[in-house]
C-alpha cells in the first residue's frame, strides 16, 4: 500500500484529535465554561456600572481568554504522553513539526474557536461599544492561535515532568504578555475611536512568527521530554 | 555467503542517575536474526530498546542502520522500524479500527486489509468497539497488530508477551518466525521463555 502523503497524514491526525475531543466533550468544555464564568462574575463583583464596565471590558475579556487558554494547554500532549501515543508519533514516518501543527490546530479548533464564538455575547453584556466589538473578535481570532502555538512549546517541555503545571505557567505567561498588551490596547483604542491597525499588524506578525517557528521548537522539545 | 549487518550497535553506553546501566556494548544483527535482551529489572533493557528506536540518546556510542548513523537518517529510519513499548500506544476513546487506521496513516502501511489484520489477532468482532472496553490482553494484541498493518524491517518489542494468554503467545511467536524468515530483524525483551528452534537468536544479558 502507498504511504499517506504529508497532507493526508496532517488531516488524519487533525481528524483523530477532533474525534478524541468530541468523545471527551466534558473535559474540553471546561475552558469555555471558565471563560464565560469569569466574565459574568465581574459585573456581579464590581457592580453594574455601565461606564466602568465598558471601560474595563477589553481587559477583562482578554485576561479571561488568556487564562482559559492556559487552563486548556496541558491537554495538547498529556493523554498522548500517558498512553504511549506520543512515542509512536515521534517514530512516525512523517516530519514531527507538521504533526505537531496538526495537533495544535485541533487544539485551537476545540478551545480557541469557541471563545471567538461566545465573545460577542459577552462583549454586549459588558456594554462594549459596537465599534470595538469587531476589533475584539479580530484580536481573538488572531490572538488565540498564538496562545495555542506558544503554549505547545511549554507543554512539550514540561509534559515529562510529574508536576509540570506550575513550571508551565511560569514558562508561558511572560510569552503571553505581549499578546495581551497589544490585543487589549487594540480593543481599547477602537472603543475610543482610534486607528488600531498598528496593533493588529503587530499581532499578525506574532501569529506568523509563532506559526512558522513554534512547531519546530515544540517538536524539538518533545524529543527532549521523551529522552 | 556475504552477509552485511543491517543494524550495528557500536560501543554503546547508557548512564542513568550516575549509575552505569551498560557500557561499551557492541554487536551487529543481520537479516533474519533476533536479539533477545535479558536481565533483571532495572538493568537497562527498556533503555537499550528506546535508544535503538532513536527516542532516547545514548550517552556514548552510535547505532548504525545499513551503515548510516540513525540520528542522521531521521524519519527515513523510522519508517523501517515498528516499535511496541511498555505502553500500548492506542487511544482508549477510539475504536480498534480507528486506532489501526491511524497507525497506517502515521507509518508505512502494509498491503494488509485492516479487517484481516484484526482477524489475525483474534479481534475480528471488536472492530467498532472502543479500546476502553477491551481487556488488557486484548489491548496488547491490538498494540501488536501494529506489526501487521505496517511494513518494517526492524521490530523493536518491549515485553510483547505481557498479559497475553498462551494461544496469543503462540500466535505472535509464529508471526515473529515469519518476519524473521522474510529477512526482518527483531529486537525484544521478554521474561518468558522463547522457544523458537528454527530461529537464529542472539542473547544479550545486561545483568552481568
Amino acid at each position: 500500500m502507498k504511504r499517506y502523503s504529508l497532507t493526508q497524514a496532517f488531516f488524519y491526525l487533525l481528524k483523530r484529535d477532533l474525534t478524541l475531543s468530541f468523545r471527551n466533550r466534558a473535559e474540553f468544555a471546561n475552558p469555555l465554561l471558565f471563560f464565560i464564568l469569569v466574565i459574568t462574575l465581574f459585573p456581579l463583583a464590581i457592580g453594574a456600572e455601565p461606564v466602568l464596565l465598558s471601560r474595563i471590558a477589553p481587559g477583562i475579556i482578554w485576561v479571561a481568554a488568556l487564562l482559559a487558554a492556559m487552563l486548556s494547554l496541558d491537554s495538547i500532549f498529556r493523554s498522548d504522553f500517558d498512553d504511549g501515543s506520543l512515542e509512536q508519533l515521534l517514530l512516525s514516518a512523517h516530519p514531527m513539526p507538521i504533526l505537531v501543527l496538526a495537533k495544535v490546530t485541533a487544539h485551537w479548533l476545540v478551545t480557541g474557536l469557541p471563545l471567538l464564538l461566545v465573545s460577542p455575547v459577552l462583549a454586549i453584556m459588558l456594554g462594549m461599544p459596537s465599534e470595538a466589538q469587531g476589533i475584539l473578535l479580530l484580536t481573538i481570532l488572531i490572538g488565540t492561535p498564538i496562545l495555542s502555538l506558544i503554549g505547545s512549546i511549554g507543554v512539550a517541555l514540561t509534559v515529562g515532568l510529574p508536576k509540570g503545571g506550575i513550571i508551565l505557567s511560569l514558562l508561558i505567561l511572560p510569552l503571553y504578555v505581549p499578546v495581551l498588551i497589544f490585543a487589549a490596547s487594540a480593543v481599547e483604542g477602537a472603543a475610543g475611536g482610534l486607528d488600531v491597525s498598528a496593533q493588529l499588524y503587530m499581532l499578525l506578525s506574532f501569529l506568523f512568527l509563532a506559526l512558522s517557528l513554534s512547531p519546530l521548537a515544540t517538536a524539538a522539545a518533545l524529543k527532549i521530554s521523551m529522552n | 555467503m556475504f552477509e552485511t549487518a543491517l543494524l550495528k550497535i557500536d560501543n554503546l553506553s547508557c548512564i542513568r542517575d550516575d549509575r552505569v546501566l551498560f557500557e561499551h556494548l557492541s554487536l551487529s544483527l543481520c537479516c533474519g536474526q533476533m536479539l533477545l535482551v535479558e536481565g533483571r529489572n532495572g538493568s537497562g533493557k527498556t533503555s537499550l530498546l528506546r535508544i535503538l528506536t532513536g527516542l532516547k540518546m545514548a550517552d556514548e556510542g552510535d547505532i548504525y542502520w545499513r551503515g548510516t548513523v540513525i540520528s542522521r537518517e531521521g524519519s527515513g529510519y523510522h519508517e523501517r522500524v515498528t516499535y511496541v513499548g511498555h505502553h500500548d500506544g492506542v487511544k482508549r476513546e477510539l475504536t480498534c479500527l480507528e486506532n489501526l487506521r491511524l497507525v497506517q496513516a502515521m507509518g508505512n502501511p502494509s498491503a494488509v486489509d485492516l479487517d484481516d489484520a484484526l482477524e489475525q489477532v483474534n479481534l475480528y468482532r471488536y472492530g467498532d468497539t472502543a479500546v476502553a472496553n477491551l481487556s488488557a490482553g486484548q489491548r496488547r494484541r491490538l498494540a501488536l497488530a501494529r506489526l501487521i498493518v505496517t511494513e518494517a524491517d526492524l521490530w523493536i518489542l518491549d515485553e510483547p508477551y505481557t498479559s497475553l494468554d498462551k494461544a496469543s503467545m503462540a500466535l505472535y511467536q509464529s508471526l515473529f518466525e515469519t518476519h524473521l524468515k522474510q529477512g526482518g530483524i527483531i529486537v525484544m525483551t521478554s521474561h518468558h521463555d522463547i522457544d523458537m528452534p528454527s530461529v537464529d537468536v542472539q542473547r544479550l544479558d545486561l545483568s552481568s
